[in-house]
């Protein structure tokens, strides 16, 4: 081994000061950062990969077959019954999926469904999250009496099983897409507006928002400014999750009778139909029960991606 | 600790009171008469009117079925014509209670059980195993895994009977489809609340002293993180609830859950009411007698007063 303790073995190369200020790396904002890691979460990318295709095929699928998903044809079931049983009216070359018993095309009943529920998830996850949003900054931000008043609102409706004021609501209301979706937002918000809540109590100590309110900045525009946006990836998260149970709730509703009617379908009601229909025609069950797992799935191991790329600490 | 327990049952008794009001008056505003079928006349409408108190003014109605309540009298059911709902209520639920008990300890023991192994082989196959477990558990809806299983192990492979409850073979297709969910959730919730124990300072200490593996394991590790595992016993109960509505339905067992759906269906609106208020009280009950074991196991909830308010 040579001997290190020799001076002219080393060289004196100076601090450069450009060189020292400069940025080797690209910068990246939060929101880059958290792209970058759910873009990278394999899992969560394949999600997103089948959750684009029943998307499409919830918008072309029913387009691409010349059946229509509400015209019945009772003398086609009839007539194929009686030419080959129960398994002609099964899936073939002309009926993707085969007709129902009404001999309605099930691939177009099928995706109009996924139509209706991927709908009704997202219309009511966002207007929850604006709701929740909304009450949850005001009880936060201004505390006090009326946070303690909110809050106690909140907890007593939390308390009871949303499903139940859910059938209520439907109940009065009739079934139908306008009020599922005010049924599913009404109570739906309570989650939110308590996470927002949390996380504005403690970002409304931040000394930011101390410097906005030393400069008499409205407090609507302290909430829009500073501390919602800090709030964005907790809000898309719990978004992300909303989805799938609103759509979760549909077609539990459905299931049980009270959601979409007639002529209008959803996945839950073609379920229900499928499991009266099970021991004679097995196929009525299974795909539509295969596309609702796939979609559950896929908006669920999405929002799994996301929570782990907005806060990597969660990640175990 | 009595602070904190007026305190719980001061909200509990609220919002069951908030709870029946709300029932009771939505159901009121729900349009239409359950007597104006043709095979009325307009003397026996009257009558049955008169009979179900229904020709009083709403906060009439309100205030005697408010009083009778108080007396656990929940009137009389539309549909089974003469039947209290009570007696209904009573019949049908020990059904669900044996369902629902059996459903939640094998939900406990399977669940429990999945996330510690899990935890224990992190970023092994067995953890793997119980991840994917755990994502079908809570991605497929009750409803699909309840007539999937109806139609596989009772239909096409006849191993199990297909509905009814009478003997130990029928009550297992059931428990299976209402636990899944909840071994779901179950065992996500222990894998990530026994992750960290694992890494905590308390478990590195005892490991440095030499302890076996398995007084770790049980005596260290299992037993502190089954504590946060109480703050998602009360939504579980719920969702059990939930999920009894499809599966009793399923499987045609005369529990409450297929009472609830049978009477939306025939717009039975005193055993709707009765049900839906039932509910609401055994889950505000519920809700309360775990926020005061959560209050005794972990001190600081009742000493650090609400973190919520």
């Amino acid at each position: 081994m040579a001997d290190l303790t020799k001076l002219e073995l080393y060289e004196h190369v100076g601090a450069d000061q450009a060189e020292a200020e400069h940025i080797s790396r690209p910068q990246l904002s939060y929101a880059k950062d958290v792209a970058r890691r759910f873009f990278s979460n394999k899992v969560a990318m394949f999600s997103v990969v089948v959750l684009a295709i029943l998307v499409i095929m919830a918008i072309v699928g029913p387009m691409v077959c010349q059946y229509n998903y509400q015209s019945t044809d009772v003398g086609a079931v009839s007539q194929k019954l009686a030419e080959g049983g129960r398994e002609a009216l099964g899936p073939d070359s002309e009926h993707w999926f085969g007709i129902d018993t009404l001999g309605r095309d099930l691939w177009a009943r099928v995706w109009v469904g996924t139509r209706y529920s991927l709908i009704i998830g997202f219309v009511a996850a966002v207007v929850q999250a604006i709701i929740g949003i909304l009450v949850g900054c005001v009880s936060g931000y201004f505390g006090g009496m009326v946070d303690v008043i909110i809050m106690r609102a909140v907890d007593i409706l939390d308390s009871i099983p949303y499903l139940i004021y859910v059938i209520i609501i439907m109940m009065i209301f009739g079934s139908g897409l306008f009020p599922i979706m005010a049924a599913l937002t009404l109570t739906g918000w309570l989650s939110m507006a308590r996470m927002v809540r949390s996380q504005i109590l403690t970002l409304k100590n931040e000394d930011y928002v101390l410097a906005a309110r030393n400069l008499d900045t409205k407090p609507i525009r302290i909430m829009l400014k500073h501390l919602i946006p800090n709030c964005m990836g907790i809000i898309i998260v719990s978004l992300s999750m909303a989805i799938p149970n609103a759509i979760f709730s549909e077609a539990y509703l459905s299931f049980l009778g009270i959601g979409l009617s007639a002529p209008l379908t959803s996945l839950g009601q073609l379920i229900s139909t499928g499991i009266q229909e099970m021991q004679n025609y097995p196929y009525q069950l299974i795909i539509p029960s295969i596309v609702i797992s796939l979609l559950m799935l896929s908006l669920q191991l999405i929002g799994d991606g996301l929570r782990d790329a907005v806060d990597p600490k969660l990640r175990k | 600790m009595a602070k904190y327990i007026v305190k719980r049952l001061i909200i509990s008794v609220l919002t069951i009171l908030v709870l029946c009001t709300v029932v009771f008056f939505a159901i009121k505003f729900i349009p239409g008469d359950p007597f104006s079928g043709p095979e009325y006349t307009e003397q026996m409408r009257q009558q049955l009117h008169e009979l179900y108190g229904y020709d009083k003014p709403v906060w009439q109605q309100y205030l005697s079925y408010m009083g009778n309540l108080l007396h656990g009298d929940l009137g009389i059911s539309v549909y089974y014509r003469g039947r209290a709902v009570v007696d209904i209520i009573a019949g049908a639920f020990p059904q669900s209670l044996d369902l629902g008990l059996r459903a939640l300890i094998t939900a406990t023991v399977v669940g429990i059980g999945l996330g510690i192994l899990a935890a224990l082989n992190r970023k092994k196959p067995l953890d793997y195993i119980s991840i994917i477990i755990a994502i079908i558990g809570i991605s497929i809806p009750s409803f699909v895994v309840a007539s999937l299983l109806q139609y596989v192990l009772a239909i096409v492979f006849p191993i199990f009977p297909v509905a009814r409850y009478t003997s130990f073979a029928h009550t297992i297709l059931p428990t299976i489809a209402l636990a899944l969910p909840t071994i779901a959730r179950f065992s996500r919730f222990m894998r990530t609340s026994m992750l960290e124990v694992i890494d905590s300072d308390f478990v590195k200490t005892a490991r440095s002293k030499g302890l076996k593996k398995r007084q770790i394991i049980f005596s260290h590790e299992v037993r502190n993180s089954l504590l946060p595992l109480l703050s998602i016993l009360g939504p579980t109960t719920a969702s059990l609830l939930m999920g009894s509505f499809v599966v009793e339905s399923i499987f045609a067992i005369p529990g409450l859950g297929n009472y609830f759906v049978e009477s939306i269906n025939t717009q039975d609106y005193s055993l709707i009411m009765g049900l839906t208020i039932f509910y609401g009280v055994f889950l505000v009950t519920i809700n309360f007698v775990i926020d005061i074991l959560y209050g005794v196991v972990d001190p600081r909830i009742r000493l650090g007063g609400n973190k919520n308010g």
